[in-house]
């Protein structure tokens, strides 16, 4: 997506070019001059712009190189260059929680993919009455779903959790799934509303005359065209999910159904934030599947963001 | 665009047609029992519990606004006001600052927007892990990454920033504003939507680039930019994770990054302190509200609708 207006060959019709030599003045005037000016400025920005990403991705290149080094290196070495692989960090970081890092990577894994089967159902057929339906109240259940997105969740954390561990569901991924399976996100209900409403409804009253309900109208041609929006809900349910503290913390209490970033928690606790080798090691491990989303997901990521203003 | 315009335009809307009641609360079924029992049952009992002395062992004793009374005298709490209020309004404002600054300089006909949008949007899908509340505690520590490096341009005698007190906080500001990304984005999208002949025809009657982006830029991004605070003001107030695992937990040093929630979290599941934390979830979501609501208020002074 490079922007058209870079591409112009007609140089006065570039404002950037135009701004800089006072835009009113001779024409002529600007396009000799401009180009020249406009390179060097060009040249300029790119030099600030890569500078300001790179000071933006250092950290994270140097933890991620800083985790093939011994410990009292990373405390040395302010650098990027590897003089060796020291790899021990990751088997040592592996195996020093009371169960294998893997345990967590699992735990965490099943969680995530609770909560986005949870909300990819929950929200989609929520979001398609909204969208579809005409019903009483519904512009009050509207409203009130979207005054829950701006709801802060420390203000029903505890009679939830008196709740829940009423139930005996302390220490189970029960408190975590279950608010995604009854939709509980509801930014992910108006993400999907909006995009339902962005679908030609001529489609639906089609498939009306050939004799569909509303439920086969739903699951056959609301959903497969809904995909985009489905895509989004996963990628931004995964990384939240993933990245969940607040709710682990609370809700899960012995180390076999920890999270990852319950492990990392445990792992810096129990080390004094000692051994900082082993303990990037396991930051990268956690870190690997929420870039690998960045990687594949961006595009959805992109526009979920533009058009909904999600996180 | 937003659900906040979504709100507003509510209120015109008509009857039509003939309703499809059963079918639209068949649908609505999981959400409708969400509401009740995940949102809004417990919100009334967290009024109630608020009311009531309440350690989870014994049931709740209802002791009138004691609860109320005794936060007013909580210099803790009042100090996790004071940091929370600081994090909020210097965090917010730079971080929405540097990301329409940044999003403006992108629209400019850069080439390479994409690589450049990707590689500032990263740190915002990574920033509210623990993974990197880890890394800042060691960039930010005594022998950590910016000592090291303050050291090599010859700075001596340096403090560990998360253990100072006077600079703890400012680590997690840091840590809030790196994670510009987003609103970036947000902004991209919104500068998109600007008809470039309003520039061509600003350039062409001599208008300098400042008075562009305050006459042109400013007014036109306006609703986006109120959205953006709106939300991130939101957020802002209820971050944990950071404070916790930079702090170790503790809200340290000397309650310097004793965030709100973070002693939310102290009171209700440390000492199970359920009426009083409670309590501190209502005066929570009062003050988001009457800011919110602040934030509408001034917005007719400022937000420029074009329809």
């Amino acid at each position: 997506m490079t922007d058209p207006r870079t591409d112009s060959t007609d140089v006065v019709l570039d404002n950037d070019v135009a701004i800089d030599h006072g835009g009113a003045g001779d024409l002529h005037a600007v396009k000799r001059t401009g180009q020249l000016g406009s390179n060097v400025r060009s040249v300029i920005k790119h030099i600030l712009m890569i500078a300001a990403a790179l000071l933006m991705i250092y950290p994270l290149l140097w933890m991620l190189v800083s985790s093939f080094r011994p410990t009292e290196e990373i405390f040395r070495d302010s650098g990027l260059v590897l003089t060796s692989l020291h790899l021990e960090n990751y088997t040592e970081g592996w195996t020093a929680l009371q169960y294998p890092f893997s345990r967590y990577l699992i735990n965490s894994m099943i969680l995530v993919l609770g909560c986005i089967l949870g909300n990819v159902i929950s929200c989609s057929l929520a979001a398609y009455a909204f969208a579809r339906l005409r019903f009483k109240f519904k512009n009050i259940f509207f409203a009130i779903m979207l005054l829950t997105i701006m709801l802060p969740m420390h203000v029903i954390i505890v009679p939830q959790y008196i709740l829940f561990s009423q139930f005996g569901w302390v220490n189970t991924f029960i408190p975590l799934v279950l608010p995604k399976l009854l939709a509980t996100d509801a930014f992910f209900v108006f993400l999907m509303v909006q995009f339902i409403r962005g679908l030609p409804k001529e489609l639906d009253e089609a498939a009306r005359i050939d004799g569909c309900g509303h439920w086969k109208i739903f699951s056959r041609v609301i959903m497969p065209l809904m995909t985009p929006a489905i895509a989004t809900t996963v990628i931004f349910t995964f990384i939240w999910t993933w990245n969940d503290f607040f709710s682990s913390l609370i809700y899960l209490t012995s180390p076999e159904m920890f999270t990852v970033p319950l492990a990392l928690k445990s792992f810096l606790d129990s080390t004094g934030g000692s051994n900082w080798g082993a303990m990037f090691a396991m930051s990268i491990v956690s870190l690997i599947p929420v870039f690998l989303v960045f990687l594949f997901g961006q595009k959805f990521l992109i526009r979920g963001i533009a058009t909904t203003g999600i996180k | 665009m937003s659900a906040l315009s979504e709100l507003g335009k509510l209120r015109g809307r008509g009857k039509e047609e003939t309703p499809d009641n059963v079918a639209g609360y068949l649908f609505l079924l999981p959400w409708l029992i969400g509401l009740v029992v995940i949102t809004i049952g417990p919100m009334l009992a967290s009024l109630y519990l608020s009311f009531t002395d309440y350690s989870l062992l014994a049931p709740p004793e209802w002791i009138g606004a004691k609860n109320y009374e005794r936060m007013l005298n909580d210099p803790r709490l009042l100090n996790s006001l004071r940091v929370t209020f600081t994090y909020v309004f210097v965090s917010t404002p730079l971080q929405l600052a540097l990301a329409l600054g940044i999003a403006v300089l992108l629209n400019q006909g850069m080439r390479g927007l994409p690589f450049y949008r990707s590689v500032f949007y990263l740190p915002s899908l990574m920033g509210s892990s623990v993974a990197i509340a880890i890394l800042w505690r060691q960039i930010f520590g005594t022998s950590g990454l910016v000592n090291q490096v303050l050291m090599a341009v010859g700075f001596r005698d340096l403090p560990g920033w998360i253990s100072d007190p006077n600079t703890a906080l400012g680590t997690i500001i840091l840590l809030h504003i790196w994670t510009f990304g987003s609103p970036m984005i947000i902004f991209l999208a919104g500068l998109r939507q600007i008809p470039t002949m309003y520039y061509e025809a600003a350039a062409v009657d001599g208008a300098s680039k400042w008075t562009q982006f305050w006459k042109i830029t400013m007014p036109l991004l306006s609703p986006i930019i109120f959205f953006n605070l709106v939300l991130q003001i939101i957020g802002a107030f209820q971050s944990f994770t950071q404070a916790f695992i930079v702090s170790g937990g503790t809200g340290g040093p000397s309650d310097s990054t004793m965030f709100y929630t973070l002693y939310l979290y102290q009171k209700g599941f440390a000492q199970f302190d359920m009426g009083y934390a409670s309590a501190m979830a209502w005066l929570l979501l009062i003050i988001i509200g009457v800011f919110t609501a602040l934030n509408f208020f001034v917005s007719k002074y400022w937000v420029f609708y074009d329809d």
